[in-house]
């Protein structure tokens, strides 16, 4: 089966760990890119700046009910929740959770309730362990959890408990990410192939 | 949290038959919210009660009382901030203010006010500016218990930092200290403060309008919604704005894609301030 969604996070010291994916992925690249980099509340337009100054795809920060398109990069805002509905972004002022607003934990769950086996969800830098919950949920539904290598994360402790929890995650090294999911998205040859999408 | 598909279809299900029922029988319709954020709310109430299914949780709301209360405060999102975007505030000081000061009274609408830390924001901003005497604030919401916090006007003292910190950004004249006595914890706001306010409660998907208003604040309000929902909630703030009033949304919320995009200008941009021009 084709994959239809990617899903990032990272924490507060992780920018630079999304701009190396970033950087690597193709003006072909096919799948649309929901992003949470844990931020603060005054963190505005520049971190998406400075990751559009990286990518080649386009770059914006997530307005509430956003159509989710192929080949754009979708970052979640400072201080909302970012939620992947079937074809749509949606946005929440809900408490934090795992300590973060917005939390990769809210994004992989909901997208892989949106989106089922059809999404890989990708795990870098970061020191907390928000991500976790969301990775196993992304796992149960048959989707991809990649993981960076701990070894070679500059904050090891967010890859190594998604890994723990997900132990058939494919750890990378952080240069090798955006080959594999270039690799991946073309899998299966079908994208945009009608499935259903349960609510 | 479900683990397979088949699963994952039977709780959307019971979801659906849920929100039905609370909707026969009690009046509140939730049928409309945003699915995503709505099915983590209902997973978070399952946890609280006790009960293993949402099937379960339905036995619970529609035979108990106290249950639905709590179920109607789990699915609301209640969190919300003094002075939150604090240049939004600023723009609001800057922009709308001289509009403001052209009206011998002002209406202000608060719509989907949770516990009223935007209300007090407001007014102490219409107090520094002298608008006070002649603004009459209406702050709603369709949760009584969060209308009587805020009522209350009481706030964690923990917070108080932030809020100083998103005060003096938002252009504070004064100390923000001035306008609340810190007791046990809490941070205690003057209730000078909200002598022009009314707390009512109002439900924007069942409720009509009730006035009109120079200004209406809807700010991260119907991101719940779905994009149906949301289309008629901005009929209900079209049709209750006086001609050339104000419409203030959350930073992400955008105007396009409503009904009136059309009839409204973009007062500041890169802020959320509209104003109906026809």
């Amino acid at each position: 089966m084709a994959f239809e969604l990617v899903v990032v996070g990272a924490s507060l010291g992780g920018l630079a760990a999304v701009e190396a994916v970033l950087s690597g992925l193709p003006a072909t690249f096919p799948l649309p890119v929901a992003i949470v980099q844990h931020c603060r509340p005054g963190d505005g337009g520049t971190r998406c700046a400075v990751l559009q100054g990286r990518s080649v795809l386009p770059v914006d920060e997530v307005d509430d009910k956003a159509d989710i398109r192929a080949g754009r990069v979708y970052l979640a805002p400072p201080d909302y929740h970012l939620l992947v509905e079937p074809g749509a972004f949606a946005l929440s002022t809900a408490a934090p959770v795992a300590y973060s607003r917005p939390s990769i934990d809210v994004l992989f769950e909901s997208a892989a309730a949106a989106y089922g086996a059809a999404v890989i969800g990708v795990v870098l830098t970061g020191a907390n362990q928000d991500g976790m919950r969301g990775a196993v949920q992304i796992a149960r539904q048959g989707g991809v959890v990649i993981v960076q290598d701990p070894g070679t994360a500059e904050s090891p402790t967010m890859p190594a408990a998604a890994l723990r929890a997900v132990p058939a995650a494919r750890v990378l090294p952080l240069p090798e990410i955006a080959r594999w999911l270039t690799a991946l998205s073309t899998r299966g040859g079908e994208r945009g192939r009608e499935r259903p999408h349960g609510g | 949290m479900t683990t397979s598909r088949a699963q994952q279809e039977l709780e959307a299900l019971e979801i659906e038959l849920l929100l039905e029922a609370v909707f026969r029988h009690y009046g509140f319709d939730f049928r409309e919210y945003a699915p995503a954020s709505l099915q983590r709310r209902i997973a978070n109430a399952i946890q609280a009660e006790g009960v293993k299914t949402v099937s379960g949780l339905q036995e619970r709301v529609l035979h108990d009382p106290a249950c639905l209360e709590r179920f109607l405060l789990a699915l609301s999102v209640n969190v919300t901030a003094m002075f939150r975007d604090p240049e939004f505030y600023l723009a609001f000081r800057r922009r709308v203010v001289p509009i403001l000061r052209t009206y011998p009274s002002i209406q202000i609408w608060h719509a989907g006010c949770a516990s009223g830390e935007e209300v007090y924001s407001m007014a102490i901003l219409l107090e520094e500016e002298g608008l006070a005497p002649r603004a009459r604030l209406y702050a709603t919401d369709m949760n009584d218990s969060v209308l009587q916090q805020a009522r209350a006007g009481i706030f964690p003292l923990e917070y108080m930092k932030d809020y100083t910190s998103n005060y003096l950004s938002a252009g504070g004249k004064r100390s923000f200290s001035d306008y609340y006595t810190a007791g046990y914890g809490n941070a205690i706001f003057r209730a000078a403060l909200r002598e022009n306010v009314t707390f009512a409660q109002h439900n924007l998907v069942t409720d009509g309008a009730f006035n009109t208003f120079h200004v209406i604040w809807c700010r991260n309000v119907t991101i719940y919604f779905k994009k149906s929902l949301q289309r008629r909630v901005h009929n209900l703030l079209y049709d209750s704005l006086i001609m050339l009033g104000i419409l203030g949304l959350g930073s992400k919320e955008t105007i396009q894609a409503t009904p009136h995009e059309g009839e409204y200008d973009v007062l500041v941009p890169g802020e959320k301030l509209y104003r109906k021009v026809r």
